[in-house]
């Protein structure tokens, strides 16, 4: 039962080397060119085989092996590294774009960009980062993340386990209860804390390859929805170079890049698979009318409002995208420490981008309920083109993904700490 | 002064017991004080010393020890007493 994952791992190794021939001459094209319609081309593919992925709670191959002959992998790693240089919300666009085609695909793309993101941004003072990042593009890797850890759940500012350095090399062994994707990974993000000493809130963020680590499968994945995601428990044990480890403190990656990215981006899927289901549920009732002239369907104020909502979602998304530039360029202008930054903004960022993801998450949810509620039955089955069960069930899973219950209550705590509730000029 | 900031800083941080050996200019933030619960020290010690912290001084350096805790509040009381 264990072995097949370290099996898989040697072979995930070598497809990785055998990838980097055939992605390199392609990447150039599609960064040069236009990446939206490699992201169409990408979603084409994944929404041929979404139905397969949901069933057989399969990992998104085909998917992925598109992404990747597209060079869509690096597509936000800068070009000085040969990647597509693209900013965060060019990655937002791609991510709605796939998750038209298949949630589970576009959900793992955008977990892979966050990995990526907190490498660009925290990563490059370093030599071995930086071959990593040139490394993403010439093999196109798939990053993952292990931040849950048993006995301590879905926390992510807090860690159990502790990195041993010694003589310049690191060792850290971890419980991971879910790590998505993470027996397809070609590299997985591990938080942890920096020393046996240190308390659980002091972490710090470690890169390792595939062919650094064990992989035990320890958990299943059949879920309700995002199938695909295959976010199976794992014990992890992984080795290598002391500079794996990224040199800031994980409180400020994940401030900084780990929350803005993840919260946007998750955001784009959710309004990805909102509205293909409203894509559906509009061309349901198009058909409808137009084999029944008269009077509109009672359903059909709902159409009306529902897309009114995903027009306020988009909105919503976009103003969030504007205030994490502003808020990375203040950073990159600010020539004072970290230490003297002004928390006050910080607070107000932070609580900005939560509310962000408590507004698109259960609004996303709505507005599927009711593109159903205007499919009918139609909508209800599963196979006709007015399905949107999956897209249900796969949003379900929106409001968990770091629990709306514990964002909530950490938004009200950093609410206390401001003035008004919400920054000037909104 | 001090001992008050003591008492609300590690109650408040569910910093360990032992760590009451710190010194006064021991990092608070490698002792386990989290952002988060700089917010409710940030509320204790100005419902204690009657005083209101300006978006000004709100940093993480003025929470990084008991000193710099200490010379705000101490800068805060005097600005308040002129």
């Amino acid at each position: 039962m264990n072995a097949p994952a370290v099996d898989q791992a040697v072979a995930a190794t070598t497809e990785a080397g055998d990838r980097a021939i055939s992605a390199i001459d392609t990447i150039a094209n599609t960064a040069a060119g236009d990446w939206l319609a490699a992201a169409q081309r990408a979603a084409k593919v994944a929404a041929a085989h979404a139905d397969a992925v949901d069933r057989d709670a399969r990992f998104p191959e085909e998917a992925f092996a598109e992404l990747r002959r597209e060079g869509l992998m690096s597509a936000m790693i800068p070009a000085g590294y040969g990647g597509g240089g693209l900013a965060l919300p060019d990655v937002a666009r791609i991510c709605e774009t796939l998750a038209e085609g298949c949630s589970s695909s576009a959900m793992i793309y955008a977990m892979h960009q966050i990995q990526v993101a907190c490498i660009v941004d925290h990563g490059t003072g370093l030599a071995w980062q930086r071959e990593a990042l040139a490394r993403i593009v010439k093999e196109q890797w798939l990053l993952a993340s292990a931040t849950s850890e048993q006995n301590i759940g879905g926390s992510l500012r807090t860690s159990a386990c502790a990195v041993e350095l010694i003589d310049g090399a690191f060792s850290i062994e971890k419980l991971a209860p879910t790590i998505s994707y993470g027996a397809h990974a070609d590299c997985i993000l591990i938080t942890s804390r920096r020393t046996a000493d240190s308390p659980p809130s002091d972490q710090v963020l470690i890169v390792a390859c595939r062919d650094q680590m064990e992989l035990e499968r320890r958990g299943t994945w059949d879920s309700l929805g995002m199938r695909g995601t295959c976010s199976e428990g794992f014990r992890l044990v992984a080795k290598g170079h002391a500079d794996q480890i990224l040199p800031v403190p994980f409180a400020q990656i994940s401030d900084q890049t780990m929350l803005p990215v993840s919260h946007t981006l998750w955001a784009a899927v959710w309004i990805g698979i909102a509205r293909d289901a409203m894509n559906r549920a509009h061309a349901f009732f198009r058909k409808s009318v137009r084999g029944k002239p008269g009077p509109l369907p009672p359903s059909a104020t709902r159409l009306a409002e529902a897309t009114g909502m995903l027009h306020m979602m988009q909105a919503r998304l976009n103003v969030a995208l504007q205030t994490a530039a502003a808020a990375s360029a203040a950073r990159a202008a600010a020539q004072s420490c970290e230490l003297d930054a002004p928390l006050s903004a910080v607070h107000a960022f932070a609580s900005d981008i939560n509310a962000l993801k408590l507004g698109i998450s259960t609004t996303a949810l709505s507005v599927v309920q009711d593109a159903l509620m205007i499919c009918g039955m139609a909508g209800y089955k599963n196979g006709t083109p007015f399905s949107v069960g999956r897209h249900l069930r796969d949003l379900f899973s929106a409001p968990l993904m770091i629990s709306n219950d514990r964002i909530a209550l950490n938004t009200a705590n950093l609410l206390l700490a401001q003035r008004s509730p919400l920054p000037e000029g909104i | 002064m001090k001992s008050e900031l003591r008492r609300i800083v590690f109650g408040l941080a569910q910093i360990d017991p032992q760590a009451n050996t710190l010194t006064d200019d021991a990092d608070l933030y490698a002792a386990g004080l989290s952002s988060l619960a700089t917010v409710h020290v940030m509320l204790a010690i100005e419902d204690e010393f009657g005083i209101e912290i300006p978006d000004r001084m709100l940093t993480r350096r003025l929470f990084s020890s008991i000193n710099s805790l200490a010379a705000a509040v101490a800068e805060l009381q005097q600005a308040q007493a002129a």
